[in-house]
């Protein structure tokens, strides 16, 4: 359960600026893979391309390279084939939602169903996700109708009961306090115990510091840095880059700036 | 200057959703004030009380002592601007500035003075160089200021800020920072966030909720203090790491780095007697 990307550049319709530069970047199975930059770094659209979905070519060629998922290129796959090989989960859970379900628990069984799964397993693999992130409660809620938070946890249910091999995330924790954020971080651990390959788009460097093994950093579309996730996170050049490290990083150099000592 | 006082509010969502749970707040004029707690624990509800986008099913809202139920949604536009979490549902104009104008003009701002108030804003969160711009090519973090400035431009002596970091790079909470320090001192600032760096930074009075209810009320040095922990967990929240750091190294639960420092170097410990390190800020 691999995902490469090899020699990706990537620009949008329209645009003659390539929004991605000549980015190589492999996760393995089992792995979680951090990626920081500041905002217009080009996080998102290296997410739709990781996934697959950001389109090859609209009235020209938009992608060069390859993203290859177990050893599959994802070009050559139609969109629907894509749901079941490489999941992703996007910045506004508005926009993720389907729509076109009453509750959240059919929101989240409406993935596993797609992909062919019996109703009654794919309900309980729905119960399953629900419980996973402690929001059971929602079940027969509105999916339309949820606080930004709430809608945030109910999307990566739905993610967790696909079971991806491959999981792309773009911000998971933006609207999410504390507590939901350490939710979503134990269950996106499990994920990667049995093998699920994951790449993470965060700004929370907290987060990604307990949760990744690897981070690697994008600055005007193109990766500047790719390493433990200690090496990454203490690199001084991090704040340049418009990366704000995480918090035992900060607190150190604030008492190393007034010279003081703890 | 404008004062507000919750009183006893309860609301209800139609769906029997108990929201707020018997609440009172009072909030002087020119007072920074951070509301924290749990996705689900009422923040946006409270503060969407308080230009009457919400209505309380028991209790008052007195606005300068005023109680605002008959008061129109309209008229308490002048007096507290509300940005919104996701700008998405407050931008809806074809470009920046109009954007921006939109709201000081229906306030009755024209001409020289209207231009100063969009100027000023632009200026304030930095889009000044994408005036002509659509909202909708700025990116989600560019368009969450320009919902920013336009309640700034408004002028309301009360301003409203539903998680203002979210979504920003390191860059874009600086911004954010500045942003509310920017703000005139006559000018009541209130947040909700999740943010505990920000808030203890920034505000000089945070509330925690749970489950629709106050349950601390304080400086961020009380609220994030050792003894308020607990309290804090039962909403599962967490103090900022500086306040971790802080008492870990015996100088109390300093809620900012700069704080930790300050505090460090008056207890004396010198970055000569010992080397800084890791572990001690271990968190």
């Amino acid at each position: 359960m691999t995902l490469e990307l090899a020699s990706v550049s990537y620009r949008y319709a329209g645009y003659a600026r390539p929004a991605l530069r000549d980015v190589s970047l492999r996760v393995d199975d089992g792995e979680i893979v951090g990626i920081v930059g500041a905002n217009e770094a080009g996080k998102t659209t290296l997410c739709l391309v990781a996934s697959g979905l950001a389109p090859a070519s609209i009235g020209g060629r938009l992608l060069s390279g390859s993203v290859v998922a177990d050893g599959q290129d994802l070009a050559r796959i139609p969109v629907h084939g894509l749901a079941e090989r490489v999941a992703i989960g996007f910045q506004d859970p508005a926009t993720q939602l389907s729509g076109a379900t009453g509750s959240v628990i059919e929101e989240v069984a409406l993935g596993p169903l797609n992909l062919g799964m019996p109703g009654r397993e794919a309900l309980e693999r729905a119960h399953e996700a629900l419980d996973a992130l402690n929001i059971g409660d929602l079940a027969e809620r509105d999916p339309l109708r949820l606080s930004g938070g709430q809608g945030q946890l109910v999307v990566i249910a739905a993610l967790l009961a696909m079971r991806p091999r491959h999981l792309v995330l773009d911000e998971p924790t933006a609207q999410l306090d504390p507590h939901g954020t350490r939710l979503v971080a134990d269950a996106l651990r499990r994920l990667a115990a049995v093998g699920t390959a994951l790449l993470i788009a965060e700004h929370k460097t907290d987060l990604l510091d307990e949760l990744c093994g690897r981070i690697a950093v994008l600055d005007g579309g193109a990766l500047v840095g790719d390493g433990s996730a200690a090496s990454v996170l203490e690199d001084p050049r991090l704040v340049d880059r418009g990366v704000a490290p995480p918090s035992r990083v900060t607190i150190r150099r604030a008492i190393e700036a007034a010279g003081a000592a703890p | 200057m404008t004062t507000i006082a919750i009183e006893d509010l309860v609301f209800d969502y139609p769906d029997g959703t108990r929201a707020i749970d018997g609440l009172d707040l009072s909030i002087a004029a020119g007072e920074r004030v951070a509301i924290v707690g749990q996705n689900g624990s009422g923040k946006s509800t409270l503060i969407r009380h308080l230009n009457g986008l919400l209505r309380p099913t028991v209790g008052r809202v007195l606005i300068d002592g005023q109680d605002i139920a008959s008061q129109r949604v309209a008229h308490l536009a002048a007096v507290v601007g509300l940005a919104f979490q996701d700008p998405d549902r407050q931008i809806f104009a074809g470009r920046v500035d109009a954007e921006v104008a939109f709201g000081p003009r229906n306030l009755g701002l024209r001409d020289g003075a209207l231009e100063a108030a969009v100027s000023d804003a632009l200026d304030v969160v930095g889009l000044d160089g994408v005036r002509a711009a659509k909202p909708y090519d700025l990116g989600y973090s560019r368009r969450k200021l320009l919902g920013l400035a336009s309640i700034l431009a408004m002028g309301t002596p009360v301003v409203v800020l539903d998680e203002p970091t979210t979504g920003q790079d390191a860059r874009g909470i600086d911004r954010v920072r500045s942003i509310v320090r920017s703000i005139s001192t006559d000018r009541t600032v209130i947040a909700v966030s999740h943010d505990m760096d920000f808030v203890a930074a920034e505000f000089g009075r945070i509330v925690v909720m749970r489950s629709g209810r106050i349950i601390l009320d304080g400086t961020p040095a009380d609220v994030f203090a050792a003894d308020s922990w607990q309290t804090l967990a039962t909403t599962f929240l967490e103090p900022p790491r500086a306040a971790v750091a802080g008492v870990e190294a015996g100088v109390g639960a300093t809620p900012t780095p700069e704080a930790l420092a300050t505090a460090l170097r008056a207890a004396g410990r010198g970055a000569s007697d010992t080397d800084a390190t890791d572990g001690a800020v271990r968190t």
